[in-house]
Order: C-alpha cells, then structure tokens, then sequence
C-alpha cells in the first residue's frame, strides 16, 4: 500500500476511535514493535540505496504525524471521559446538610453575659455569693433592719428565722467588701427569689448588682457610667432620666429610665403611655453601709446599682410575658440562636 | 397615696398643667404612678330638682314623676327609686344624654308613661361602685347647672407610689408642701386653729407606754346628731383618694388623715369604762377589730385600752365592740403620735395593713396631733353638731422625737454629687424645705423639720440638694479609676466552656426553678432530705432542688407534651445539699436527653439516643477540664436511674463526681413516660479544673499499631479488658482504641468478642518485630491470667503509621 494511503486509514480510524484502549490498538497497529508504519520501514531496505533517504524521511514523517493525531485523540477522549465522569459524580447541593442540630443558650444566659463583657469593659470583675442567705447579709448589712418598711417590698422566703432566699444580690457586695479593700469595681450576677407570682413576677428571676468603690467616686460617675452601659446594652443612643428615688443602702438613691424601646418614646402598652421604662435602681452607697463593712467613708466613696435581667432580655428580645423564660419551651428557646 | 389635683391646688396652685405637675412630682421622687379623670365620660346629665311624684298607673314600683331641669318646662320622667320624692335634687340625663355604659337617654314609654330622661344614681354616672337610690345632691345645687360643675368632675385623680422615705408625702398637705418649694410658689394651709370647749366634758387619758406613745390627745364631744350625713363634697373627695364614706364621723377622721397626714381615731364614748389607758397587751389579751376579725395581742403590741380591756391597736384598727356606729351620741376623740419602732411590723404580723399602720410605721409628724384635733372638731361641728369638751394632752416630751441639727460640708457635697452648687443655692433649698439653715465654716448646719424623718446624716442632706436642684441637672462623666490585673478568672470560664460544648453538641440550654415539688423531689432522690422552704408559693414550689433532674425532665416533658419527640436539654445550676445542719450549694451541670440521636435527616440511619450517645458528651465534657479523667462506675447505683445501664463517675479515692444513665423505668412510668430518658449530673469542679498541660516531647520514631480481638465471658466489663491491656502494656502503648464488639456467629453463647487496636511506640528507637510480638505476647497472657480471655484469631495485617 502506498504510505499515503496508509496515513490516511491510520488517521481515519484514530478519529474513530472511542475510547483510550481502541486508540492504545491503533498506536500498536500502526506504530508498535509490529506495526504497520515499522514494517514499512523495515521495507526500506529493499530499496535502492540512493531512494532510502528520500523515503525514510517520508516514513518518519508519517510517524510524527501519527504520533500527533493519537495524542491529540488521547487528549480529546480524556477530556471528554472527565467530562462524563463528573457528570455522573454530580450530587443535588440543595438536599439538606447532615449531623448534629444545633443546641443555644438560653436568653437570660445570652442576656447576662452580654451584660458582664460590657462592664468587662470598664474593668469591673465577676463575684459570686450565696443564694441561701442569711439576714445579716441580704438585710441588716444593707441597712434593712427588722420591721424597716422596706422590708414589705421583699416578699421574702424563708428557710427559717435567720436563713433566707436572697431576695436581691446585692449581699454580694457586702461579702466582697467585707473581704477586699478599695478601690473596688465588681458585679455581681445571679439568681434572686422573691415570694410573688403573677403576670409581670415570678418567684425566681436573675438580677445584677455592680458598684464601685474609690477614693472620688461620684454621682456623676454613676450617671456616666449607666448611660455608657444603657447605650450600649441596646445598641443605640437612647434617652435616659435619673429621678429620685429610695433604698436603704444607697444615699442619694435614683430609678434610671430609659427612653421606651418599644415605642421610642411616643408611649405605648409596655410603657404605660409614658414613654419611659423603669430599668435600674442605683445611688451612691449609704454610709451606714460602709461602716458595717469597715470602710472608712471619709477616704472612699461608691455608688451601687441593680438591675433585673429578665426585664432587660424582655425589652431586647421584645419578649412580652416573663413566664416564657422558665418553661423552657423549645418553640420559645429556639428563637434566641 | 391617691389624691385629687383640685383638691392640691387648692393648697398650691402652681402655673403648671396637669401633665407638667405629674412629671414634677415624679423627677422629685414622688412618682405619678397614674393619672386618671375624676369620673368616666358622659354628657348632658344637670341639676334636676322633682317638683312632683305619682304613682305610675300600671306598675307598682314605678313612679311618674316632674322634674325641672332649669328648661321652659319641666320634663316627665319614670323613676324606680326608692328615695325620689318631692324636693330631691338629683343628677338628670336629659334628652340626648350619653352615660358612661354607653346608653343613650331618648324620650321614651314605660310601662305606657312617657319618659322624657333619666334620674341617675351615683353609680349610673360611674361614680361609685354600687348604689342604692338616687345620688341626693346638696341643697344648694343650682337646677340645670351641669352635674359636671356641680361635683367639680373636671379634675383629675393622681396616685402616687411613694417610697417608705416620704411619710411626710401621705397627704394633700404634704404634696402641696413639697410643690411649693419645687415651683417656689406660696401654699395655703387649710385653718387649724384650736377650737375652744362649749363643755367640761372630759375622759381621763394616761399613757402607761410613754416611749411608745409620746404623745395622746383625747377630746370629748357630746350630743352629736346621730342622723347627719356626709356632705357630698367630702363624699367625693374620700373617693377620688379611694375611700368609701362610712360615717360621718368615720368619714371625718379620714379626711383629716388624707389632708393633714394624721391618723385619728373615733370611739363611741358610752361604750367606753372609767378611762383610757395607753399601754402595751398584756399576755392573753385579744381583740376583735373593727373588719370582724379577732386577734390575741403579743405584748410588743400598743393597745388602746379601758377598764374593760383593749379597745384597739394603737396606730393600726380599732375594736368593733368601741367603733362609732348609728346610734352614736357621745364622741372619744384621739390624736396621738405613736413611735415608728412601736408600731412597726406589728400590722403585718396578723395580715393587717392599713392606712393609719402605713403611716406611723413610716413616721407621723408629732406636731401635727393639735392641729388635727382642731380640724376634725370643727369638721365635726359642722357636720354633726355637738359640744366639744376640752382637749386632754398627755406629752411626753423627752420620748417626742428631735430632729437634731446635721451638717453639711459643702466639700462633701461637691465630692459626692461632682459638681458645686451655689452656697445661695444650698441655703434657699433649706430654706424652702421648712428646714432651720445655719451657714458655718465651709458649710451649713441644718435642722430638718418635724415632718421630715428621713433626714438625719449628711447623705441625706445631699440627696435632699440633688433633689430638688434636679438629678437631670447634675453633670455625667465617666469614672476614673486605677486599673488592675485581678485574675481568677477559671471557674467562670470553664463554665462558659461547658455551655459551649453542651451547646455545639445539640443542646438548649434550660433554667428551671430552684425549688419544686416536694413529690417529685422523692421521686428523684428518696435518700435524701431537701432544704424547705418555710413560706412556700405553692405546694409545688416548696423544696430547694437535691438535683436538676426534676426540674430538666418536667421542661422536657412539657416539650413531649407540646409535639416534640426530640428533646434535648441542660442547665447549669445550684442544687442544694443540708449537710450535718449546714446547706451546701453545689453548682453542678445536668443534662437530659430523649428521642432520636440525631434530627430527622434524610440518608443516615436513625436511632434512639442511647447511654453511649450520653456518655459522649460526658466524655467530651470532662476533657474540656483538662483534669484525669474519672471512672465510669456500676456500682454504686443512683435509685433514679436503671441500674443496669447508669453510671457513676468515681475518682481514684472512690468519691463520687456525677451519674449518668437511663431514667428508671418504675420513675419513667410515674411520670408517664413513654420513651426513655437518659440524664447526667456532673459535678462542676471536676470540669472547671483548669489543669496546666505539660508538653511531651514529640516521638520522631514511627508508631507500630496492631489489632487484638479477644473474646471474653459476657460478664466482663470492657473497661477492665482495656486496663489490663494498659498495665501488661506499659508505657510503650501510645494510644489503645476499643473498635468493635462482637457476639453471634463464631462466638461462644455467653461470650462476646472485643477487638482493640494498640498503638504503640518509643521515643528512642523504632520498635523491631520482635519486640512488638514479645509485648503482645504479655499482654495476651496477662489478659488469660486476669480474665480468662482468649485470642480471637490472628491478628490482622500490621498497619504500620
Ligand atoms: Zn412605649
């Protein structure tokens, strides 16, 4: 057969082939120990020497050729079996992930310890006391004697005559002072229990007391302080008032208010129609308090202040029934993350 | 304290609107708790005066009858009342007319009468809660004025949630004191000039308990008509304040109360022996007060007393047996001042608060005893007549309190509040609060005025200058302080961790009551006595949790309850443990868990959660201490949970840290369970030991791993299995890893088969074959030695890593 003619089958049958293992019998038909191409050449010496040059570069030259259309058909059909085989591999991305749900935690929790980092900020630390308390410690320390008025307000639960549920933390301020020396900057988280139950009350809710002790702690300070926090607790420039107000363990004693989140202010139901909410207690702490802890008033002054978690969490969360917090219902808990 | 604005501004008149004078109240400490109109919308009712009353025609308990109404002629008007009669003059919704229900009054037959409006009741207008007969109005009421203008109802009702602090606010006087000097503006006392005797009618007092009582004022007044009545004027104010007219003596005493600030009390003086005597109960005694109730009297108790007996808690009720009544002739009148600490809790003790405890609890201006005597004796005059006797006055006044002089440095108050206040400033403030002011070196001395008891310490001066210059107008600046390192930061943070695990590994976190159900908590934890509570909210509240099992489990069941088939919950929290007569909190972190292991989920097989899926988690929580890890124990076992497959947690001195397992099955049925429920309950300190890793030196020698299986009794537990393996072993065992159990075909019935990879390794030198199969060889017969175990097959094919 003429060479021409075979290049040209060779090349035919190359275009034709389908898969690498045909082209694979191609290469060794045609270019193989056996192939057609070598046996040519091994032809070659049948000619007459002065047309052996002549016809072995034609030879060789039908080989690159070959070699070139097998390679450029290797190349095609691998990329078109990578093409089939990521078809086949192909998966529906829109079908549901797999593994574990997701847990959370609760609101009050997520609410507390957005509280702690904020005053993290201005150095105060975290102090922890006792739930079951004694009088001493959650009354007479704090300037409640017995039968004083104020005690009506705390719907106390007793153990028994001198063992109660503490009806606000703020026993953990008298236990730091009584324990560490000013300055002093500390809050102090955790659950309180008030004998109560209705709508807006239950009998177990968490509440924070901070103060501050140092040597030019002022009234001003308290109020810089609470409107950085309240500012930053809701994430945005609220009004605030302070108005006088009563605790024994504080003198001068205020209520913060804040600018309503609900209804900013122009009044709603959560409100009252007044556009302000109640959020904290504070004042400047009482020196009958400082004296009990043997703090010298004269060298040191300090403000305290409380305030309740859950009323908080409500007014972020716009949560609009305090008793969600402990039925621990999924459908509720799920909401927070 | 409830308090209409009319009322007030007839002491104080300040030119502010309603709304302006309630936030002045409230940023002066007085907060406007409410402010309501004086009475509900309605319209076109008047003065209407019955000319004539007939029988209706056809209905016996109907009466046809004229009223003029101040129109050209008078209007017909059917009325059903038992008190219309000729002469009334009585509130009339004419035509048109819109009353608070909503009716609106048209012309209209009754019983075939024409009825051309209504004659109204005080409760009709909205006025009072129930009535019975027409609201009578006083005799000088102009015929078809406005009822509106007649009982002056365009007035406002304000309540006060006053601070125990502000005694001296329980009044209209007060309030209009403290106005005054926030608006800076005159106030008009009513007259309480002393009101001379017309008789020599006396009853002997004395005062056995001086300390007590300081101060007794008694009166006598004789020959008081029995019949008056309560002018209408008074009735409405009581109510605005929140009082139902009683008696016109009664009512008396309690205006006085709400317009003065003095609790007084009447006493039928025919039902009263020999004298009255002041002094504490004496054992035994009791009383029946006026709501009808009787109490026995402990002996801290003042009593108000005569030859007969008790007559009254001083300061708090009076007796039923001495009260005024219909027939009432001859008044024993009393104004006293009763120590705060002599009346203080005594009230509450028996469930008893009233208006008069409320106020002497808190402190009742001493000089306000003469004042109010001579208002109520006019007051009485005026309305039921008779013939006051002179005043009997037991003072004690060395027992009176004094208010002493405070001072003030005007330094401390720059300090305190961070800003100067002008020394005039100071000075008038004082001044205007009815205090004695003295301006000494660099500062004032300050005597506070009677009625003021919550002024005593130079703190209070303070808050009393902050208070009326504004807390609004004080300055705001941040604090300066000195910044320390304080550390100990752990315990917190561990338990942050914790949560976290808890949280990414499928958990909600709940928080549950510490107290619960005294039944529950004997079902969870029989062996052990719980804190109770003395004064429980409810019998389901009573007790402090021993456990958070309770509570976790009862959220997890109103879950079950609400659809939900897979719960899984935690909560780190106190329990509460008496220990020889001392209560520990323990904070502890629980868990409890039902339904499947994982969410439903397409292409993965589904199981129910089991022991291994909880002990997981416990796992992963102990290793988040960094702390050795404790045993998982059998034995002992916690009587809530199924003792074949909980656990203890024990350390190396066999003290127990926490439990885990499936509920009880006898506890799951009590509490009507009907999937199981598998909990745990770690103590936190086991997890919230921040121990200090120490690096080892990283082996730069390959690791050898071969696979054992062994097949032992089905009673060995593969615990054991895997610590022998450790001690034959030594310290060459890197890492031993429990990967199958087996039981069934090849095995032995009572047998099962536990294969372990050991990968082991040295520090020093790559471990040769032989080495490896010498170590094996140890470990397989201590394995027979110790457990009767047997080698499964050849192990596998060495991996090496
Ligand atoms: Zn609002």
């Amino acid at each position: 057969m003429e060479l021409a003619d075979l290049v040209a089958t060779a090349q035919r049958e190359i275009a034709a082939a389908q898969d690498l293992a045909s082209l694979d019998a191609l290469r060794v038909r045609y270019l193989g120990r056996k192939g057609r191409l070598t046996d040519v050449l091994k032809g070659l010496k049948d000619l007459p020497p002065a047309e052996r040059p002549a016809a072995g570069q034609a030879v060789n030259r039908a080989k690159q050729q070959l070699q070139a259309a097998i390679e450029a058909r290797r190349e095609a059909l691998e990329a078109r079996a990578m093409e089939a085989r990521l078809a086949a591999e192909a998966i529906d991305v829109t079908l549901p992930g797999r593994g574990q749900s997701c847990g959370g935690l609760h609101p009050v929790t997520q609410t507390l310890e957005r509280i702690e980092d904020l005053f993290a900020q201005a150095g105060f630390s975290v102090a922890e006391g006792p739930e079951i308390e004694d009088d001493y410690h959650n009354f007479e320390a704090l300037n409640i004697p017995a039968h004083h008025p104020a005690r009506a307000m705390h719907d106390t639960f007793y153990i028994d005559e001198h063992t109660l549920l503490r009806t606000h933390t703020s026993p953990v301020q008298i236990r730091v002072m009584q324990a560490r020396k000013p300055p002093l900057r500390v809050i102090a988280p955790g659950r309180v229990y008030r004998c109560d139950s209705d709508v807006t009350h239950t009998p177990m809710f968490h509440q924070v007391e901070g103060f501050m002790v140092d040597e030019a702690v002022s009234f001003a300070d308290l109020k810089g302080l609470l409107s950085d926090f309240l500012r930053a607790f809701f994430a945005r420039d609220l009004a605030l008032r302070f108005r006088p107000s009563y605790f024994p363990f504080t003198e001068p004693s205020a209520e913060v208010d804040i600018q309503c989140v609900i209804c900013n202010g122009d009044g709603c139901r959560v409100c009252g129609q007044t556009g302000w909410l109640e959020v904290m207690g504070c004042g400047m702490i009482h020196p009958a308090v400082l004296a009990k802890v043997g703090i010298d008033d004269e060298a040191y002054t300090g403000f305290a202040f409380g305030l309740g978690v859950e009323r908080l969490a409500m007014l972020r969360h716009g949560v609009n029934d305090l008793r969600l917090f402990f039925e621990n219902d999924l459908r509720f808990l799920e909401q927070f993350g | 304290m409830k308090f209409s604005e009319r009322w007030l501004r007839e002491w104080v008149d300040p030119p502010v609107d309603t709304a302006g004078l309630c936030e002045q109240l409230t940023m002066a400490g007085l907060e406007v708790e409410s402010v309501t109109p004086a009475a509900p919308f309605f319209e076109g009712v008047v003065v209407g005066r019955v000319l004539s009353v007939e029988a209706h025609p056809s209905a016996g308990r109907l009466r046809c009858c004229q009223v003029d109404v101040g129109s050209d002629r008078p209007l017909s008007i059917v009325c059903g009342a038992g008190n219309v009669r000729t002469g009334l003059l009585a509130p009339t919704a004419c035509d048109g007319a819109r009353l608070p229900d909503g009716t609106r009054i048209r012309p209209a037959r009754l019983r075939g009468e024409l009825s051309e409006g209504m004659l109204c009741s005080a409760a009709e207008l909205g006025l009072a809660e129930q009535a019975d007969g027409l609201l009578e109005l006083p005799d000088d009421a102009a015929v078809g004025q406005d009822i509106h203008a007649c009982l002056g109802l365009d007035d406002h009702i304000i309540e006060l949630s006053l601070t125990p602090n502000r005694s001296d606010c329980l009044s209209v006087g007060g309030i209009a004191r403290e106005v005054g000097v926030l608006n800076a503006c005159p106030v008009h006392a009513v007259d309480t000039a002393a009101v001379p005797p017309a008789c020599e009618a006396a009853f002997p007092v004395t005062v056995a308990a001086p300390q007590a009582c300081p101060r007794y004022l008694g009166r006598v007044i004789r020959n008081v008509n029995p019949a008056a009545a309560t002018p209408l004027w008074m009735r409405e104010r009581l109510r605005r304040s929140g009082l139902r007219s009683i008696h016109p003596v009664v009512d008396v005493t309690n205006y006085v109360m709400l317009e003065l600030g003095q609790p007084m009390h009447a006493f039928d003086l025919d039902r009263l022996e020999q004298g009255i005597e002041v002094r504490l109960a004496r054992p035994g005694e009791s009383l029946r007060l006026l709501d009808g109730q009787v109490v026995t009297l402990d002996e801290d108790v003042l009593v108000i007393a005569d030859a007969s007996g008790p007559l009254a808690m001083a300061g708090i009720m009076g007796g039923a047996a001495s009260g005024v009544g219909e027939r009432t002739q001859n008044l024993f009148l009393e104004s006293a001042f009763f120590s705060p600490g002599a009346i203080a809790g005594r009230a509450r003790r028996h469930g008893l608060h009233t208006d008069s405890s409320h106020r002497f609890e808190r402190g009742v201006d001493p000089a306000l005893a003469h004042r109010a005597m001579a208002r109520a004796t006019a007051l009485l005059l005026e309305i039921v007549g008779g013939e006051p006797g002179p005043v009997v006055d037991v003072t004690a006044g060395e027992y009176l309190p004094v208010r002493k002089a405070v001072a003030l440095r005007a330094r401390r108050l720059q300090r305190l509040l961070g800003m100067e206040v002008a020394p005039q400033k100071v000075q008038d403030i004082f001044q205007r609060l009815g205090c004695a002011v003295e301006a000494v070196e660099a500062g004032w001395r300050v005597t506070p005025p009677t009625a003021r008891f919550d002024i005593a310490i130079e703190a209070d001066l303070i808050e009393e200058v902050a208070r009326i210059h504004g807390y609004q107008n004080l300055p705001v600046v941040r604090p300066r302080a000195s910044l320390a390192i304080e550390g100990g930061v752990a315990p917190r943070r561990q338990r942050h961790r914790a949560s976290r695990l808890l949280v990414d590994r499928g958990y909600r976190e709940a928080i549950t009551y510490s107290f619960i159900d005294p039944e529950l908590q004997r079902l969870f934890d029989p062996e052990r006595a719980p804190v109770a509570l003395s004064n429980p909210l409810s019998s389901d509240l009573a007790v402090m949790r021993t456990s958070l099992w309770p509570g976790l489990v009862q959220a997890l069941i109103h879950n079950l309850h609400r659809q939900q088939k897979r719960v899984r919950l935690f909560e780190i929290g106190m329990k509460y443990i008496k220990q020889h007569n001392e209560i520990k909190e323990n904070l502890v972190v629980s868990g409890a868990v039902t339904g499947s292991l994982w969410p439903e989920q397409w292409g993965a097989a589904q199981r129910p959660v089991d022991f291994y899926d909880v002990k997981g988690d416990v796992e992963a929580l102990l290793r988040c201490g960094g702390r050795a890890e404790p045993r998982f124990s059998a034995r002992p076992v916690h009587p809530a949970l199924h003792p074949g497959q909980s656990a203890a947690l024990l350390d190396e001195r066999g003290d127990c840290h926490g439990w885990l397992g499936v509920l009880h099955p006898r506890l799951a049925q009590a509490l009507a369970l009907e999937q199981d429920v598998l909990v745990f309950e770690l103590s936190s300190h086991i997890i919230g030991e921040d121990a200090i890793p120490v690096f080892r030196e990283l082996s730069r020698f390959p690791a050898v791993r071969r696979d054992l299986a062994v097949i032992v009794a089905e009673a060995v537990p593969a615990g054991e299995v895997m610590d022998c393996v450790r001690e034959a072993a030594g310290p060459l065992l890197r890492q031993l890893q429990l990967f199958d159990v087996y039981r069934g075909k090849g095995i032995v019935s009572g047998k099962k088969s536990i294969a372990l990879g050991l990968t082991l390794q040295d520090f020093s030198r790559t471990l040769t074959d032989a080495e490896v199969e010498a170590l094996l060889e140890r470990v397989l017969a201590h394995l027979k030695d110790r457990l009767d175990a047997t080698l499964r097959d050849q192990p596998g094919k060495d991996k090496e890593r």
